[in-house]
């Protein structure tokens, strides 16, 4: 021991927050993760902005005439919002399920015996460094495709009516999912069966639901995946091309639906770890 | 280096009472009470499945009891906001993430607590892990140095109240050395220090008060001294040419001889120093007079044998 006694100063949140972003930063799954899915992310927008850079001289006048929502659709496609999901609803399981899985959860709770501090702390660090790295996927992309359709002068600027919400969207479904994968990694705890089941709810489920019953497409427009597509359709309803939905949703439904699914799930998340036995 | 027992007040005590833990229909632990008091190392003794990690778990409030209760210096431990400070842990070495450094997982923990990074610096040294080892992911680490990095994890906080589960398992003959010799410092130091194990021979260096449960419940909570003597008695050994003649000089002596060989006989009921006198006083050669103390390991499977949850094939 030292010769001289340790002060006794107050641990405050700040000091849970610190630690956890510690944690998060030690790891170097988190690099390549977040690293890996940034790139797969931008390549699949940018590709898809390349395939209309290319097809357009084929393009009859009607599309020619609508063409903005294909460019507002390049800047960010469902096959990108799918990797975006699926690798922050992993990374957000990760940081609950890895302390499970590998015993570290009860020297974290030996640590601090107040566990919903430590699991409030955890959710608001992933949330933070979610939105980040949504944020910059979601603006890179947008500034990738558009300047790829800019060589044929169809590039929209980050003004143009619905781009902004294109992006923010895009953005906030990274904390989203992260908190989903959280909730569901402090409710299951088990790796797999964790990943199976964010990855079924998420991802899947909006797939298998039909919108064809009012009360399937009420479950539909709840889903976090759904709701972000509401939210990416700038002419939503007025489309030239496909059928309009027979139980149509909102722009501020969607929103809503995201911000009940973020706060719930943090819930979940600080509440399921505090009673049961570790 | 670390300093001799600089004075400080006494640790806590911990008080379990009339604890039980219940898994379905299967009792972990049972009505189970006893008290550490500081200034000791109390081995906390009990074969496989016994309930001492149970009991251990209860006592940090990571496991909610089913009855009674486990608390420290009058306390239940979830009571605290940060625990480094008032307990210090090893549970199971492999609580770690395998991925994180030594210097990183008690980097994150003394953040939590508040505590400055240089202590971190201060436990890695104490218990050896320096240099490269503590860089390197605790994944590649051998079980002794897991130890080591979980004792350190202990130690992080400086607490009165220390709690170790199985530490000396996968320790090399010097960290085991080194490991006696901390719990007695911390000990000397005032703080009350708990070491479970289910190797009586353990802890017959280490502890000097014992806690001893078998399946769940409390055996024998005593000092060591007390605890050998239920053992059984002490053996005289003695070796002479006339075995069969000493033999009936010790029984007028009240003693019981037990031919071991023709020349050897096992004396119970006097004193290797008595067995002496008699041999001089009725002109025997001696050729070894050795005295056999109670073996703690026996008194630990007497006691223990009606408990022990796995039986081998031909054991007993």
């Amino acid at each position: 021991m030292t010769t001289v006694p340790l002060p006794m100063p107050v641990s405050r949140f700040t000091d849970l927050l610190a630690a956890e972003w510690l944690k998060l930063r030690s790891l170097r799954s988190t690099y390549w993760a977040l690293g890996v899915s940034t790139l797969v992310v931008i390549s699949v927008n940018a590709n898809a902005a390349r395939a209309d850079y290319v097809n357009y001289p084929h393009y009859n006048t009607v599309m020619r005439a609508h063409f903005a929502k294909n460019a507002l659709f390049d800047a960010f496609t469902d096959g990108a919002a799918m990797i975006l999901i699926l690798t922050a609803a992993s990374i957000g399981a990760v940081t609950v399920v890895g302390e499970y899985s590998t015993g570290l959860i009860r020297t974290t709770f030996a640590a601090v015996p107040d566990r919903r501090a430590v699991m409030s702390a955890k959710a608001a660090v992933v949330t933070t460094v979610m939105t980040v790295y949504g944020a910059v996927v979601a603006c890179a992309s947008f500034a990738a495709t558009q300047a790829i359709l800019s060589g044929r002068g169809l590039g929209l600027s980050i003004s143009h009516p619905g781009a902004l919400r294109v992006v923010v969207a895009s953005a906030l479904l990274a904390p989203v999912s992260a908190l989903v994968g959280m909730a569901m990694g402090a409710l299951i705890r088990h790796s797999a069966t964790t990943m199976v089941l964010a990855t079924g709810l998420l991802l899947l489920l909006p797939i298998f639901v039909t919108e064809r019953y009012h009360w399937t497409a009420c479950v539909r427009n709840a889903l976090p995946f759904n709701a972000w597509d509401r939210l990416v359709q700038v002419d939503y309803g007025r489309m030239p091309y496909t059928l309009t939905e027979r139980y149509p949703t909102t722009v501020g439904g969607a929103w809503t639906v995201f911000a009940v699914w973020a706060v719930v799930a943090m819930l979940v998340t600080v509440v399921a770890v505090d009673r049961r036995d570790v | 280096m670390p300093g001799t027992g600089r004075p400080r007040k006494r640790g806590p005590v911990i008080e379990v009472d009339e604890l039980t833990k219940r898994y379905g229909p299967t009792t972990a632990v049972r009505e189970l009470s006893f008290t550490v008091r500081p200034g000791h190392v109390t081995g906390f003794l009990g074969p496989n499945g016994a309930g001492k990690t149970t009991t251990l778990r209860m006592l940090l409030g990571l496991v909610a009891p089913t009855g009674g209760s486990a608390t420290i210096g009058g306390h239940t431990f979830r009571r605290h906001a940060r625990g480094l400070r008032h307990v210090g842990a090893l549970l199971d070495a492999n609580d770690v993430h395998g991925g994180r450094s030594a210097w990183a997982h008690l980097r994150t923990l003394a953040r939590s607590n508040r505590i400055p990074a240089s202590r971190v610096e201060e436990v890695l040294a104490e218990v050896g892990l320096t240099g490269a080892a503590a860089r390197r992911r605790v994944g590649g680490y051998s079980l002794g140095m897991k130890q080591r990095l979980g004792i350190a994890t202990a130690l992080l906080g400086d607490p009165p109240v220390l709690l170790f589960d199985e530490p000396l398992n996968g320790l090399d003959p010097e960290g085991v050395l080194w490991v006696r010799g901390l719990f007695r410092r911390l000990a000397a130091e005032g703080r009350t220090v708990l070491v479970s194990s289910h190797l009586m021979s353990e802890m017959e260096n280490t502890a000097d008060q014992l806690i001893v449960i078998g399946k769940g419940q409390l055996i024998a909570a005593e000092s060591l001294t007390d605890f050998a003597a239920r053992g059984t008695a002490p053996t005289v050994t003695v070796r002479t040419p006339d075995a069969g003649a000493l033999a009936t000089v010790l029984a007028s002596e009240g003693a019981v001889a037990v031919a071991h060989d023709e020349e050897t006989l096992k004396v119970t009921g006097v004193g290797a120093g008595r067995v002496g006198e008699l041999a001089h006083e009725h002109g025997f050669l001696l050729r070894e007079l050795t005295t056999e103390h109670a073996s703690l390991e026996a008194a630990f499977m007497e006691l223990t044998a009606d408990s022990v949850e796995y039986l081998t094939g031909d054991s007993r």
